[in-house]
């Protein structure tokens, strides 16, 4: 078994181009939802200074860290160069019946 | 320079963050030769923000001090001398003299010397701590025990969140502020009276309209007396009245001075060999009409270290990015981007009632700037499409501007 498939929230509980944090079992993490309705989540805090990622802009496919700019790939989880040079674990997501499941290996 | 040149030395003073940035940028851009960076702290490049802030009320140090780029040095076969200072600089020998004998030599040259803390000039003034490396942060988390009286002098950045470390340590902090409110300098004041109040809340005192006359050592404490008359005693000290660019290298081997080193927009001083970066330097800000400005700012100091270093490899990088700051008092975030007191009127946005987002419009209806504070998950993303609408010379709707619920980001596209 690889992991628990998580309900984490519904899919209209994130903004179009946008993010929101979801908290499970003492971890956190960001769920994303790109202009075209497609889902990602990664870790929830930034790899730099441990930030949470949600309350940072959504771009395109990358997530810009509140504090410092540091800048990920939310889809592969890929640093975007300095002040973050560490990248972002990212998880699986599926959409059924309008919620949001992250399988996360715990 | 061509970066293909294996021969020649590129010599960077001054290993603060922006030097570390420039030269781990020069190798990122294929620079092959020789790098050499010259500090007179013992650490390698190291985040300064966290000094007054996270460094002073965490009781784990991190362990490895240094910044990302500083890990890079020994793979990327960067050179780092340290503890030693520059004694002199001969710009027609391409050569510079430290201070422990050696003399290096250089192709081009960097001064990424940084600002120092200024100190109060009156009687007594040793006697203050003052906050600008990890050395002083040292000193004064050595001080900052539960129940210590502490005087800040200086109600602007520093000041405040020294004043905010201190009482989270349970200190019991004063502030001594020349001007009748805090962040004079560098917030709207609107801002600034929610700043105040949330330090008022945590039990902070303060003394505005008031300098500081003079210190000395007692028995029971120092004695701080005032421009007022009255006088305090306090166990701890510390001055948070701004910062001097570090100048004298560059001054007396002849080069423009003009508030910090000068330099033109694409970091190049006087001198067609050096450059100049970072605290230190002044230069010319293409998307401020060009106003001259030296910035005292974390990302100033990364952009502009990675700009030099691609100018001084052939590339012609103007500024692209606006002044940005950020400050972390209490829970409170404040971030301001680009110039708020060049605007001509202010468009409110309240975001919850301790938080708020200013636009600063300027000429015409353009947005020129942005100053929040607030919950960070509250600011963070507006501010940041502020930004981007600046950069882009928008003339947002103010209606628009000032409802809290209308999404911003919609106006990017527009």
């Amino acid at each position: 078994m690889t992991g628990n498939w998580i309900d984490a929230c519904a899919a209209g509980d994130i903004e179009n181009e946008d993010v929101i944090r979801f908290d499970h079992e003492g971890l956190t993490f960001a769920i994303y939802r790109t202009k075209d309705d497609l889902y990602f989540a990664t870790a929830g805090l930034c790899t730099h200074e441990a930030v949470h990622l949600s309350s940072g802009l959504v771009m395109g496919t990358i997530i810009e860290c509140p504090k410092h700019n540091g800048r990920f790939d939310f889809t592969s989880g890929k640093a975007k160069g300095a002040p973050v040079c560490v990248d972002l674990r990212t998880f699986p997501v599926k959409v059924e019946d309008d919620r949001v499941y992250v399988q996360i290996d715990v | 320079m061509t970066n293909e040149t294996a021969t020649g030395q590129i010599i960077i003073v001054g290993a603060g963050e922006c030097g570390g940035r420039a030269a781990v940028a020069l190798r990122e851009r294929g620079w092959k030769g020789k790098i050499t960076i010259v500090g007179e702290e013992t650490l390698p490049p190291y985040e300064r923000p966290q000094l007054s802030k996270g460094f002073l009320t965490k009781k784990d140090e991190t362990s490895t001090f240094g910044n990302a780029d500083s890990t890079k040095f020994g793979p990327l076969e960067i050179k780092h001398l340290v503890n030693v200072k520059v004694e002199s600089l001969d710009r027609a020998a391409h050569s510079l003299s430290l201070a422990d004998g050696r003399h290096l030599f250089y192709d081009r040259l960097l001064l990424a010397t940084g600002a120092s803390a200024r100190r109060p000039s009156i009687p007594g003034s040793e006697l203050a701590l003052c906050l600008r490396t990890r050395a002083d942060a040292d000193r004064i988390k050595a001080r900052l025990s539960p129940e210590k009286k502490v005087i800040i002098i200086g109600g602007g950045l520093i000041g405040l969140e020294l004043a905010a470390s201190a009482t989270l340590l349970g200190c019991r902090a004063t502030l001594i502020e020349r001007n009748d409110k805090v962040l004079s300098r560098c917030a709207p004041i609107s801002i600034a009276g929610i700043v105040e109040a949330r330090h008022r809340a945590e039990g902070v005192r303060f003394i505005f309209g008031t300098g500081v006359k003079s210190i000395e050592d007692r028995t029971d404490g120092l004695l701080v007396s005032t421009t007022t008359g009255s006088t305090l005693v306090a166990d701890v000290v510390i001055a948070g009245i701004g910062a001097v660019p570090n100048v004298a290298l560059a001054k007396a081997a002849g080069l423009a001075i003009e508030n910090g080193i000068s330099t033109n927009e694409f970091l190049q001083t006087s001198d067609p060999d050096i450059y100049a970066a970072g605290d230190c330097a002044s230069t010319i800000h293409p998307l401020l009409a060009g106003v001259r400005l030296r910035l005292e700012s974390w990302r100033s100091a990364l952009e502009q270290g990675e700009r030099a270093a691609r100018n001084i490899l052939g590339e012609d990088v103007r500024q692209g990015t606006l002044p940005w700051f950020w400050s972390d008092q209490f829970e409170l975030c404040l971030q301001v981007v680009g110039l708020p007191q060049t605007a001509a009127t202010t468009i409110e946005r309240w975001l919850s009632p301790d938080a708020l987002l200013n636009f600063h419009l300027g000429g015409e209806g353009r947005l020129v700037a942005a100053s929040a504070v607030g919950l960070l998950n509250l600011i963070a993303k507006d501010i940041r499409v502020a930004e981007m609408l600046i950069v882009q010379s928008a003339r947002p709707d103010p209606r628009l501007l000032a409802e809290p619920g209308y999404r911003l980001k919609t106006l990017l596209a527009a």
